[in-house]
Order: structure tokens, then C-alpha cells, then sequence
């Protein structure tokens, strides 16, 4: 058996082989994602020019695809911190190489999200008016202070834990690095050296963190989910709106960092750390999320329907027969029941089916938000005939751009920032091979997955 | 091993350092340096709390300017007054039995017609709009259908900004100098009574030359919400709005409720009495939004329309005409 210390260089290895080598796919790819930014900017500056009426959003259906595709990134940012946070504090010890992707999933789906509503402002020059005028009664008040909080709450919790590992960039790569990184990482590491001392700091530091970051990340998609259950709007009159916010939120945040997770194991070779262990203990938890989904909508329609309340018919009949009833029933049948299905499946209990239901889930939780938008105001409040929402190609543009930046940013990150939470999965190795210490129960594991 | 969470606060096992864990800097013998570090530690945890709260800025910075977030919007003026100083409560009182959505006159609606030259309304909107609503044992009614003027206003609500408000004279208003388009009222309007402004729009010769006031939002913004303001600078010059001036029938009635009397320009009733006598109701009163709108329930009957003769003329706007490569939308 290879000595620890051998172990422990390949693994930092691991982690600083994307900041040392670079491909010419990587700038290829950056060269890509930076067209489409750029072909969403221009499609922004001609809804900046011309107005709203560049888009398909008119009186009746006046929101549509961007406020769809916030309420989606606010709610993949759960995938982050809420994720990192609660194995963290359940001390699942499986989530040691993975939470360093979440957390900064997190960052870069809120500055993606809040993006977009600005770009749904019909006045994004005014948009410091939130500020000097601000009123705490409106829910995008709400909102404002909750993604901004959550946005710095997350930053530091992404920060604070990469302490060590930013001194790990420090110590190998100065006089290696360009003089700019160097001063970077010698910044960041904030003179970490790695005595019990500091060492104790910083498990203080995340232990109040973690603790704090969930009511926060809670509390976000919750107001979000307000701005719609504070209006009058038969299908968004419901006190399960926030919770049922949460859980969609937290569901498609795992979905996507699992396709996360998995084309960076690709890309820079961390199959060592990242194994379809990993994978298929994400894999469950979406399952489980699927089913709150799965009860969470049937308590949500149920009570819709058995009552059928003024509006409530028209509603159904668009979601389950008429317009809509394509693109839910592949969000119920292919989102929320495909997932499960993948789990159950023994053939697909791998890497490849838990890629391919966290596909599933995050296109199925996307058109979630955009049906949950559309049709609650797509049911006509007086005698007119039902409006119609079809997004144009500024709109779709827009949205390809917002998608692409997400992509963009992870990637430069990987370029700079450790992607592998070096000293968590060398303590979670170590504490593998030594024998438990008596003051701390073992933490129950996740049961080892079935075919595996 | 040391782990980070969970552990009892004993120490011993966290001071002990095995080899290769974690990154050793040779300069480990700075102690002084290294207490340092742990402050800035524990502040970075401890302080959690006080840098997340970062959005507090913005109230700060309200403070800061606290005259601007108060201070009337551009062009609003104190109440109207009764003659022995109380303020003024417009109300609107739609007498049904005389609509017959312009029927027997032919053409559109006069009342929609009149507020769109009067307020300059960009197309589409119709800031008061006729509705032909099914009668629930057959046959239709026409419901005109101004901004119910709510006095529990679920769009003044949710405005992040109060470009919206509710006036002493309880009309709501929109400071289209102030509004940010985020559209959150119009979702919250279940009167489907708020218009945005998609486009660019027409700016008549006539609206450059208003000075723009919140009382009668003209000129129109791009990017900010439009709808009816119950005419408040007419009515506190003496004038009836001009959706009342207009109706043939005489259907309308506007009037003020701390005087307790209304007027279709040519009959004068007390408010309340008539809407008691009549079985008035208020459109969706069950929602509690408290309209200051008032309806008497009837079909056209008044003014000879038959229930069973459905259909009337569209709207039209002028400003195609006027205005030279006017921008228009569909709703």
C-alpha cells in the first residue's frame, strides 16, 4: 500500500493540474462560451434600444422567459451551499470533493439570476431607485435583501474553507505562476500556515457558517417564491408556495451540480476522488427530492382541482390538456417520476444514469418555472380571451447568453481556484484509515449503493 | 484525526499534528503573527453575521436621502377639500342599466374614446375598457371598466419602489418618473387594469407641452405602467373626467363620497342612497381589495339594448395618424 504522503502529493497534484496545463480545448470552449455571451449582450442592447416590445411579453402575460430563468438560477443555486451545507453538518464524509463545485455553483447561479431581473426591468437605468426608494412591503424588496445576503453569505462560505487550499497554491506555485496569481493567492491565503492554532479558527469559521448559511439560502427561495403567492392569481394562491420553492430549488441545484461534477471529472481527470460513489449518493438524494416534488404537486393540484374555484378549471384544463400539457407532462412524467426510476433501476444505479436523470431534472425544473410563470398569468382575470406568450428570439438569445456565462465562469474558475477541497479529502482519507477517535461516534454513512 | 466538526472542545487531539497534514510554511515560527490570523479567523466566522447583512446599505442610504423617499411625486397637489375642509373621497358609480357598450350610438365606446384623447393613451390601452360580460342565464352585459381605485390596493403593495401610491383622496397613482417597470403590479392587479408601455410611446405634438404630473401621465414613458387616475386634477378644477363628459347615456357618475353625492353631469345624487336603492355591488368584492368603483347592476335595459344583441364597435387610437412612425402593441 502506497505511504499517506505519496497519496497526499498525487491528490494535490490532482487539484493543481488544471491552474499548471492548458489545453487548447479549454480555450476553444472559452472561445465558444464567449460568442454566445456576446450574442446575448447584443441581443440585450436591442431590448435596451427598443424597449420591452422586442420580447413576447405584452399586458396580459407580462412576464415570461427571464423571470422564468431567475426564479431557475436562484433556485440551482441552492445547490451549493444548501447542499455543502447540510452533508456538512450531517457529516456525510462522501461530499468532501464535491463541495467546493457546489459552493461556487452557488456564486455563479445568483449573479447569473439576479442578472436577469434586471434584464426583465423595463427601466434598468432606474434600477438604484430599489435602493433610494425601496419600500419593506414589496416581496422584490424581499428578495433584494435575501439574494444579496445570500450572495455575500456565500461568497465568504466559499472563500473561508479554501483558506488552505489557496495556501496550497501559495507554497507550490509561487515563482512558478505568473506574478499576478503569486499576489493572488498570497492574498487570499491570508497567512495561513496551517498551525492548530489557525486550524482551530477555521473549523470555528465553518462551523457557524454552515449553521448560518441555510436559513439564508432557506429564506431566498422562499421570497422568491412570494412575488408570485402575494398576488391575487388563482394557480399561485397557495401557502405551500415557499416550501414547494425550496425543495424545486434544492432539486434541480443537485441535478445540475452532478453535470457539473461530472465534466470536470472528465476534463481534469479527478476520477479518483470523484467516483461514481459520489455520484450515486446524489443520485438517491435527488430521487428523494423527486418525491417530495411528486407530493408536493399532488397537494398543490388536488386542492386546485377538487375545488375548482373560479379560474382553477381553466388553469388545469391548460396544464394537463391544452397548451401547456406537452411541456408538464414532461416535467412530471420525465422530471419528477424519470429520476426515480433511474434509481430504482438497478442497471442504471451508475455514473451514466445519474448524469442522465440530473439532465432530466434540470430542462423539467427549467420549464417548471417557465410554465409556473406563464400560466398563473396566463388565466384571464376578466371577460377577455386567454393572452398567448411565445419568446422571441431577443428573449431566447438572452437566455442563451445568461446560460452560457454560467458555464463561462465555472470554467475560468477551474482555471484559478482550487476545484478540489484538498485538505477536507485528505482529512476525510485520513480519518478513513485511522481508527475512529473514541470521542467522536461514527457518523452513520449513507448505505453503499446497490451495484455500485 | 482531527475533524473539523462535531468534535468536543478537548484539544489534545487537535494540537497534535501528523506528518503531512495539512501545508507547513517555514515561517510556522512567527507566533506573534499567528494570533494574529486567528483573530481575523474568528472574525471572518463570528462576523459572519455582520457582513452578510450587507443589504442593510440601502437603508442606510434611505436615511441618508430620507427627504427624497417621502417627498410627493412631480406634479401632485394637496387634497381637494370640501367647503368645510375635509378631503375629498372621489368615487365612480357605473349605472349598467344605461351601457350598451355604445350600441345604439355606433362606433366604440365613447367613454374609452374620450380618455384616450384626453390622457393620450398609447395604444393599446384603455384605461377604461369596455367588457361584454356573459350573463350567467344567457345574454351579455357591457361593464365598463375604469381602475377600481382600491382602497386595500394589492398593486401598491407589492410596488419595490411606491412609484405607485394611494392618495388622501384614495385614488392610486403611478410616478412614471419613479417606476422601475419590474411589472410586479400589473401580476398583482386582478383587475387586469395596469398597462405597460412595450414600446416607444407616441408622444402627440400637444403631450410635449404638458408638464408631467403623476395626475394625469402625460407624456408617457417607455418602460414604466400606465392606468386610469381618476382624472383628479379635473375634478379638483371642477370638471367631471372625461370618460363621464362622454358617455351618451350618461351612464357614469362621479362624485365624492365625504359629501356623500355624485353627478353624471346632468343629475346630482346623494352617493349613498343611490347606491343603496340601486343594489349597488363592487366588481370581485370578495377579494377585498375595497374598490372605490361602484356598479348598478343592469344591461343596457335603461337605454333600450336588448341582452341577447351581442358585439360591439373596437377601439380605435388616433396616433398613427398624428404621430408619424408611432410605435403600437397588441396586449
Amino acid at each position: 500500500m502506497e505511504s499517506m504522503i505519496q497519496w497526499r502529493t498525487r491528490l494535490e497534484e490532482t487539484a493543481l493540474a488544471p491552474v499548471r496545463r492548458t489545453s487548447k480545448r479549454y480555450w476553444a470552449l472559452v472561445a465558444v462560451l464567449l460568442a454566445v455571451v456576446g450574442w446575448g449582450l447584443y441581443a440585450y442592447s436591442i431590448q435596451l434600444r427598443d424597449g420591452l416590445i422586442v420580447t413576447g411579453m405584452r399586458d396580459r402575460i407580462s412576464w415570461g422567459l427571464y423571470i422564468a430563468t431567475f426564479v431557475f438560477f436562484i433556485g440551482i443555486s441552492h445547490a451549493g451551499t444548501l447542499i455543502s451545507a447540510i452533508l456538512r453538518v450531517s457529516q456525510a464524509r462522501w461530499r468532501t470533493p464535491v463541495t467546493r463545485i457546489a459552493e461556487f455553483i452557488t456564486v455563479v447561479a445568483l449573479i447569473c439570476g439576479a442578472s436577469f431581473v434586471i434584464i426583465d426591468l423595463g427601466r434598468p437605468d432606474r434600477v438604484l431607485n430599489v435602493f433610494i426608494y425601496g419600500r419593506w412591503q414589496s416581496p422584490i424588496i424581499w428578495d433584494v435583501l435575501a439574494i444579496t445576503t445570500y450572495l455575500t453569505g456565500s461568497i465568504v462560505y466559499l472563500f473561508v474553507p479554501m483558506i488552505p487550499d489557496l495556501a496550497l497554491f501559495r507554497d507550490r506555485l509561487t515563482g512558478r505562476t505568473s506574478r499576478g496569481r503569486a499576489w493572488l493567492y498570497r492574498t487570499l491565503a491570508i497567512g495561513w500556515n496551517g498551525n492548530a492554532v489557525q486550524r482551530r479558527s477555521l473549523a470555528a469559521a465553518i462551523g457557524i457558517l454552515m449553521i448560518l448559511i441555510i436559513p439564508i439560502a432557506v429564506s431566498v427561495h422562499t421570497v422568491v417564491s412570494w412575488i408570485f403567492a402575494m398576488t391575487l392569481r388563482v394557480p399561485w394562491d397557495s401557502a405551500l408556495f415557499g416550501a414547494f420553492f425550496v425543495a424545486g430549488a434544492i432539486f434541480s441545484g443537485i441535478a445540475i451540480l452532478i453535470i457539473v461534477m461530472a465534466i470536470l471529472r472528465r476534463s481534469y481527470k479527478l476520477h479518483e476522488y470523484v467516483t461514481e460513489k459520489q455520484f450515486v449518493y446524489l443520485g438517491y438524494l435527488l430521487a428523494a427530492f423527486a418525491a417530495i416534488m411528486i407530493y408536493a404537486n399532488i397537494s398543490e393540484l388536488l386542492i386546485h382541482g377538487y375545488k375548482l374555484e373560479e379560474g382553477a378549471d381553466f388553469h388545469l384544463r391548460q396544464l394537463f390538456l391544452n397548451d401547456f400539457a406537452p411541456l408538464f407532462w414532461f416535467y412530471l412524467l420525465g422530471g419528477l417520476v424519470g429520476p426515480i426510476v433511474l434509481m430504482l433501476i438497478p442497471a442504471t444505479r451508475n455514473i451514466g444514469g445519474v448524469v442522465a436523470a440530473a439532465v432530466l431534472v434540470t430542462v423539467a425544473m427549467w420549464i417548471e418555472r417557465y410554465v409556473i410563470v406563464v400560466t398563473g398569468l396566463r388565466v384571464p382575470l376578466m371577460p377577455y380571451e386567454p393572452a398567448d406568450y411565445a419568446p422571441t428570439w431577443v428573449e431566447w438569445s438572452i437566455l442563451a447568453g445568461g446560460l452560457a456565462l454560467f458555464a463561462l465562469l465555472i470554467t475560468l474558475f477551474t482555471k484559478v481556484f482550487p476545484i478540489i477541497a484538498v485538505w477536507e479529502v485528505a482529512e476525510d482519507q485520513e480519518a478513513t484509515i485511522a481508527p475512529p477517535h473514541p470521542a467522536s461516534p461514527a457518523v452513520p454513512e449513507f448505505p453503499a449503493p446497490v451495484g455500485g | 484525526m482531527d475533524r473539523l466538526n462535531g468534535d468536543p472542545p478537548d484539544g489534545r487531539a487537535r494540537d497534535v499534528l501528523p506528518d503531512g497534514a495539512l501545508t507547513v510554511e517555514p515561517s510556522t515560527g512567527r507566533r506573534g503573527t499567528a494570533i494574529g490570523r486567528r483573530r481575523v479567523l474568528h472574525m471572518l466566522g463570528l462576523g459572519a453575521l455582520a457582513v452578510s447583512p450587507i443589504p442593510v446599505v440601502p437603508e442606510l442610504m434611505r436615511i441618508a436621502q430620507s427627504g427624497r423617499a417621502a417627498e410627493p411625486a412631480r406634479g401632485t397637489r394637496p387634497p381637494a377639500l370640501t367647503q368645510d375642509g375635509r378631503i375629498r373621497q372621489w368615487t365612480m358609480i357605473i349605472d349598467l342599466r344605461s351601457c350598451d357598450g355604445c350600441q345604439g350610438v355606433g362606433g366604440p365606446p365613447r367613454c374609452t374614446a374620450a380618455c384616450i384623447q384626453g390622457h393620450l393613451a398609447p395604444e393599446p390601452m384603455e384605461w377604461i375598457q369596455v367588457f361584454e360580460e356573459e350573463l350567467p342565464g344567457g345574454g351579455s352585459r357591457f361593464v365598463p371598466t375604469p381602475c377600481m381605485q382600491c382602497q386595500n390596493p394589492p398593486c401598491n403593495n407589492v410596488c419595490p419602489v411606491g412609484a405607485t401610491f394611494s392618495t388622501p383622496e384614495g385614488t392610486v397613482l403611478i410616478d412614471q418618473d419613479r417606476c422601475i417597470g419590474c411589472r410586479i403590479c400589473m401580476a398583482a392587479c386582478p383587475y387586469d387594469r395596469r398597462f405597460f408601455n412595450w414600446g416607444e410611446p407616441p408622444v402627440p405634438p400637444q403631450a410635449r407641452l404638458a408638464d408631467y404630473s403623476a395626475e394625469h401621465q402625460v407624456p408617457a414613458r417607455k418602460g414604466t405602467v400606465m392606468k386610469c387616475d381618476f382624472c383628479p386634477d379635473m375634478a379638483r378644477a371642477g370638471t367631471l373626467p372625461y370618460c363621464v363628459q362622454a358617455c351618451p347615456n350618461r351612464a357614469i357618475y362621479y362624485g365624492d363620497l365625504e359629501e356623500d353625492i355624485a353627478t353624471n353631469g346632468r343629475a346630482v345624487v346623494p352617493a349613498s342612497r343611490f347606491l343603496a336603492e340601486n343594489n349597488a355591488f363592487r366588481w370581485k368584492d370578495e377579494l377585498g381589495t375595497e374598490p372605490r368603483v361602484y356598479y348598478l347592476p343592469g344591461h343596457g335595459e335603461a337605454v333600450g339594448r336588448d341582452a341577447f344583441s351581442p358585439g360591439r364597435a373596437a377601439t380605435e387610437w388616433p396616433w398613427t395618424e398624428i404621430v408619424e412612425g408611432a410605435e403600437t402593441w397588441s396586449r
